[in-house]
């Protein structure tokens, strides 16, 4: 379907929180129709690990609601990060809200296209099989060639 | 006898799970038979009717009832 509306998508943040937004509208936008493609780089890349390890830290982030209120110097003790994501994590579980791994498998099945920046890829010693299988490698041109025809396009 | 051919319980699923359940489900039917949903994300409201409008299966009925919302989508 050529003339199916296009959405364009960059994912530059590899925490638990940010992992969502790409995921959730790309697999909706794919639902509803759409060509996707999203575009990870730089900590973006964290979520096309095979294995995730994505956390969320309080650390910075006075927007994030907290059971009580906790000082930041509090925040930054060990294990403290370990904590909040071990909570985050249960709470969107008990929420029925779909995990991360979840959410990508189903963008996987809708046929959205996963690129991987190779500059990035490069720049933290990464390897290419440090990644889920079915992903491309490229470069910003790779991302204009979709982007410049989408109809929608985020940066995230 | 039942108004639709195929049931989605979607129940206790959040944003965006109930709609991409659906389109699932709706992949695997014909033309013009109708699947209900059963959400109780308050969002899918407001979600399959979008949903609807922009995939061009008709929202057929959207109803309310204890804390459960039900919906009929027509296949296209």
């Amino acid at each position: 379907m050529s003339d199916a509306k296009k959405l364009a998508i960059i994912a530059t943040k590899g925490t638990l929180d940010w992992a969502y937004p790409p995921f959730i509208l790309a697999s909706t936008a794919s639902a509803l129709g759409y060509d996707t493609q999203i575009f990870f780089t730089f900590y973006g890349l964290q979520l096309l690990k095979k294995k995730l390890c994505l956390q969320v830290s309080p650390l910075g982030n006075p927007a994030m609601p907290m059971p009580m209120p906790v000082p930041v110097l509090i925040q930054a003790l060990p294990g403290m990060q370990a904590i909040m994501t071990s909570m985050m994590k249960a709470k969107m579980k008990k929420k029925g809200v779909a995990s991360v791994d979840e959410l990508r498998q189903l963008c996987i099945e809708a046929e959205v296209k996963l690129v991987a920046c190779q500059m990035t890829v490069d720049l933290f010693d990464f390897k290419h099989s440090d990644f889920i299988d079915g992903i491309e490698f490229g470069g910003a041109a790779t991302f204009f060639e979709f982007a410049g025809q989408s109809d929608i396009c985020l940066y995230i | 006898m039942a108004d639709f051919d195929k049931e989605l319980d979607a129940s206790g699923l959040n944003c965006p799970l109930p709609i991409l359940r659906a389109k699932k489900t709706l992949n695997d039917m014909t033309s013009g038979q109708v699947l209900r949903i059963i959400a109780t994300d308050p969002g899918s409201v407001k979600d399959f009717d979008a949903f609807a409008k922009q995939t061009g299966n008709e929202l057929l009925k959207s109803t309310e009832e204890g804390g459960k919302y039900y919906f009929l989508i027509k296949k296209k």
